[in-house]
């Protein structure tokens, strides 16, 4: 009852600032989607129309997170995770296949990736059993959290999709740096494990797509064979490079408007953003997402119950990894994993997920003046 | 409550362990940051060269030779627009699969793509691999071009000569640059694929025609397709040429050779002018510039009428009596003979065991140097060269042009061979034999000409001596400047002889054509001077047999030189037809229609100066 009367509160400066920063970094991925792809012939309707049509369907499942309890949201969490369970199956039976791996469901016009939705599941379901169980053994806090993880994990690999397979463990880690070990150093190693993966996982090789392993070995030996194997890597380098300082202009990117660059318009927006902006545009960028995940931990630590914390620290974490490794890869640090960059990237799983969990997360922000329990 | 205070004990240490997330994700993006200040501010030149090497491709732009004109400014060799086909190694990710998409598409060999792709160069700058694609496979190229990365269609001028197989060996052919050409220093700013002349006015003027290569930069997308001109240095236009030839006279001199092998050379003694210069068999100059298949090649290389071979300055032909020519200015400028002085013939002169045959065998009994020269009695000449001897018959041969190039702006001109002693000792390592002097006297035996020598001497004596260096070229046409360049008539030395002597050596050529040997020569609207020659081609003893009887590859050349009009020489022409028999009844004739043909010429427009 009280919920409701909390609910009907007027927005505050937060989460003005919050929605301002939101709008502020799909805006500049709306320009860069629309500067890569406006020369390009498009089906139906260009990209970037099509991407604001996803931001409103995103704004659509921000909304609805936003005013749901997310208490009632997550006792759903368990029966969510069944569906995606099921979503994962049937894509690996009967899903879209794209560059080999199977990870889309067609709906009529639309198709959609459950991998995504199952990122945001797993953080629920995981919010959702820490805050109802009582932490005492190595069993109740890694053990069990890990075997609800692992069937989502599997089927994600599966498919296979190695990004969202390794976001899925970290949202994993960082729950478990949070309430899930006692020892901070533990937590560090973990999260080191998960940064490591690709190379420390030596059994995940061998069930990886031969143009994942060519993404993989171009990380290893950066130059060799631009036209093959680290092409992907070179050309996203040299658009980020040749951006310099100040970089080429709005639509002035000869690195993706001619093409050199592949997929400009979905993970490699940044080095599209990159190329045309220069390094003064990807400060601003960076403080942008700095600022957002800023004001996230802001609210998961002044979080009025372990499950509005764990569930906005789970939000966070997701986040902050799909950023930095994302423009990681992008920038040559990481391997090329096929992480899209949040709010930026064409897409519209992701796009409506990422829009979804923020709903989410000002959700819990919004209720942490309540101290009905 | 014990659950609820564990719970906000950990809710405590949840929001405490937040920290960490924060201090961490300051440190991940500030490394970001620095890596992306070392990509952008650091490396960014590097990289933006890198971007740029990318999206750019330097593509030459092949000049347009220069034009070809006639003396009155007809055009006799242009260019036409036509497509070629360049692959850019760069963009090619499939090289094999290239190699047979366009060996499929075109029908092409693909060993011959493999070949011209395998030829060493940047992989940034194309290559050709195919010129004078039709419209059809152009098109064909166009439509396919996403699945031909790296291909590219160029429209180039292309040689053509609009009048075919006219003046087919002076004007020459072009051709794709030889590997051996490249090395060489006059073809230091040349790369693989330009254009050059190969043979005639195409070959020795090539650096004047062939123009200066330009260079556009385009913008290309990944596929390596053109999207955008950067920038344009453009082509600089070869100059061009206007010959000294008349093409209406050149035409008339192969159509009166048609089917037959030979040459007809007219020259204007007053200034070297080459006005005409005939060979046949011919080919088409068309095609020869053209990529010919290894097999046309060796069909036309191994013709045994050698149709590339121009006869007029290669060809090497015993002069025959033409050579008395010479031989009598030598007499009468040796003191050997006095005009008046003569010589019995009675069809036969004895040196040594040997009788030297007249081709007249009841003989021309007494002969004087004029009588001789209408007649063209060999014996009178057997007995002066027998007085003179070889050396001093070289000596005079070689003061008409025989025997050294006349230095006619043609590739690969020949000599032909005045023989002496020296020259026997040198090049035969053996004495000369005194019985070699009397088939000298007469153009046998050692003695070869070309038509143009012939042509140059007869030029000579009708210029009173002064003689000009064969010229083929009377200007050339800036095209930058528009200046037209006048190339001077190049004197050489005068031949050593007395007014008097040409006087009557004149004479007696202007009788040969009146009452001679020649009378099919005479004409009615010219005087014309001029000597007939029957070159022997084989020593069989034919004098028994009929000359229909001989097969046509043991006939005698015919040979005709001439001049008119005989008062005031305006032109000199040579006439040699391969085994065609009597100069007299073959070659003079040809000489006749030259001649009246160049006068009326004359006669309608006046000559010289080009029209622009």
């Amino acid at each position: 009852m009280i919920d409701r009367l909390i609910d009907n509160r007027g927005l505050d400066s937060f989460d003005y600032r919050f929605l301002a920063l939101v709008l502020a970094i799909l805006g500049i991925g709306v320009l860069s989607i629309h500067s890569v792809t406006h020369s390009q012939q498009a089906g139906l309707a260009p990209y970037y129309i099509k991407q604001i049509a996803w931001i409103l369907m995103g704004s659509a499942a921000f909304v609805f997170m936003l005013v749901s309890d997310y208490h009632r949201i997550a006792r759903m969490a368990y029966p969510l995770y069944g569906v995606v369970l099921l979503m994962l199956a049937f894509v690996l039976l009967e899903g879209r296949t794209s560059k080999g791996a199977q990870r889309w469901i067609a709906l009529g016009p639309f198709s959609f990736q459950p991998s995504e939705f199952a990122k945001l599941v797993l953080i629920l379901v995981l919010a959702h059993y820490y805050s109802k169980t009582p932490r005492v053994g190595w069993l109740q806090r890694v053990i069990m959290p890990g075997m609800l993880m692992l069937p989502g994990l599997v089927l994600i690999l599966k498919q296979p999709d190695l990004g969202s397979g390794l976001s899925f463990v970290a949202v994993y880690a960082a729950m478990l740096l949070m309430v899930g070990v006692r020892s901070k150093a533990l937590g560090v190693i973990l999260l080191l494990v998960v940064m490591l993966f690709p190379f420390a996982w030596e059994g995940v090789w061998g069930s990886l797509h031969d143009y994942q392993r060519q993404r993989i070995m171009a990380f290893v030996d950066q130059d060799y064979d631009p036209g093959g194997k680290g092409y992907h890597a070179l050309q996203s380098r040299i658009a980020i490079g040749s951006g310099e300082l100040m970089g080429k202009g709005l639509y002035g990117g000869t690195q993706s408007q001619l093409k050199f660059l592949p997929e400009g318009h979905t993970d490699f927006v940044f080095a599209v953003y990159a190329e045309e902006w220069g390094f003064l545009g990807v400060l601003l960028l960076l403080v942008l997402f700095v600022a957002l995940i800023w004001l996230s931990l802001e609210i998961a630590s002044k979080a009025k119950d372990q499950l509005g914390a764990l569930l906005a620290a789970g939000i966070v974490a997701m986040l902050c990894f799909c950023v930095v490794v994302n423009i990681g890869m992008t920038a040559g640090m990481f391997p090329i994993v096929g992480i899209p960059l949040p709010l930026m990237s064409y897409g519209g799983s992701a796009t409506v997920m990422t829009m979804a969990s923020l709903g989410l997360l000002l959700n819990v922000k919004r209720r942490r003046l309540s101290l009905f329990y | 409550m014990a659950t609820s205070s564990t719970h906000e004990s950990e809710l405590g240490e949840l929001q405490r362990r937040l920290m960490l997330l924060r201090v961490g994700l300051l440190l991940v993006v500030g490394l970001l940051a620095v890596r992306l200040w070392h990509l952008q501010i650091r490396e960014g030149p590097y990289y933006r060269d890198l971007s740029e090497n990318n999206r750019t491709r330097s593509v030459l732009l092949e000049p347009a030779r220069g034009l070809i004109y006639d003396r009155h400014g007809v055009l006799l060799a242009n260019n036409v627009p036509s497509f070629s086909l360049y692959v850019t190694l760069e963009d090619v990710k499939d090289r094999e699969g290239l190699v047979q998409n366009l060996a499929d598409l075109l029908g092409l060999d693909p060993v011959m793509i493999r070949k011209k792709l395998a030829v060493r160069g940047s992989k940034m700058l194309p290559k050709k691999i195919k010129d004078r694609l039709t419209l059809r496979d152009a098109t064909v190229i166009e439509s396919h071009r996403l699945d031909l990365p790296g291909v590219m269609i160029q429209v180039e001028s292309q040689r053509n000569y609009p009048r075919g197989m006219a003046a087919a060996h002076l004007l020459g052919y072009v051709g794709e640059i030889s590997p051996e050409q490249l090395e060489k220093p006059e073809f230091a700013d040349l790369h693989q694929g330009s254009i050059v002349g190969q043979y005639g006015v195409e070959k020795s003027f090539d650096r004047h025609v062939r123009g200066q290569a330009g260079q556009k930069s385009v913008e290309v997308d990944a596929l390596g397709h053109e999207k955008r001109t950067v920038q344009v240095d453009k082509p600089l236009a070869g100059n061009d040429l206007y010959l000294t030839i008349d093409i209406r006279l050149q035409k008339v001199a192969e159509d009166l050779l048609g089917e037959e092998s030979g040459a007809i050379v007219a020259l204007d003694p007053t200034s070297g002018d080459v006005l005409a210069m005939a060979s046949r068999p011919g080919f088409d100059p068309n095609i020869m510039s053209r990529e010919l298949t290894p097999k046309q090649w060796v069909e036309i290389v191994q013709d045994e009428r050698r149709p590339l071979n121009n006869r007029a300055s290669q060809g090497q032909y015993p002069p025959g009596s033409t050579f008395k020519v010479p031989m009598a200015i030598a007499a009468l400028e040796s003191n050997t003979m006095s005009p008046s002085s003569s010589v019995l013939c009675t069809g036969g002169y004895q040196f040594g065991k040997r009788i030297y045959h007249d081709w007249k065998a009841s003989g021309h009994g007494y002969v004087d140097l004029h009588k001789a020269l209408i007649q063209s009695c060999d014996v009178y000449f057997y007995t002066i060269g027998q007085r003179m001897g070889i050396d001093m018959m070289a000596e005079y041969a070689k003061d008409f042009g025989l025997g050294h190039e006349t230095g006619i702006e043609l590739p690969s001109e020949r000599v032909g061979s005045i023989p002496s002693t020296a020259w026997k000792l040198k090049v035969k390592k053996e004495a000369w034999l005194p019985g070699e002097t009397i088939s000298a006297a007469i153009g046998q035996g050692y003695v070869t000409v070309t038509p143009l020598q012939m042509a140059s001497m007869i030029g000579t004596v009708a210029n009173d001596g002064v003689s000009y260096r064969p010229r083929l070229v009377q200007a050339i046409m800036d095209r930058i400047t528009g200046n037209l360049q006048e190339m001077p008539a190049v004197a050489r030395g005068k031949a050593h002889a007395k007014p008097e002597t040409f006087r009557i050596i004149k004479e007696a050529l202007a009788a040969v054509v009146t009452e001679g040997t020649a009378t099919r020569a005479k004409s009615s609207i010219v005087t014309i001077g001029g000597k007939t020659g029957t070159a022997q081609t084989t020593a069989l003893g034919k004098e028994k047999r009929a000359e229909k009887d001989i097969p046509k590859k043991f006939r005698d050349h015919a040979w005709f030189v001439a001049f008119a009009p005989v008062e005031a020489p305006k032109i000199a022409v040579a006439v040699l037809a391969e085994h065609m028999g009597h100069g007299g009844s073959a070659a003079a004739p040809l000489a006749k229609e030259v001649i009246e043909t160049y006068m009326k010429l004359r006669s309608q427009e006046p000559a010289g100066v080009p029209q622009s």
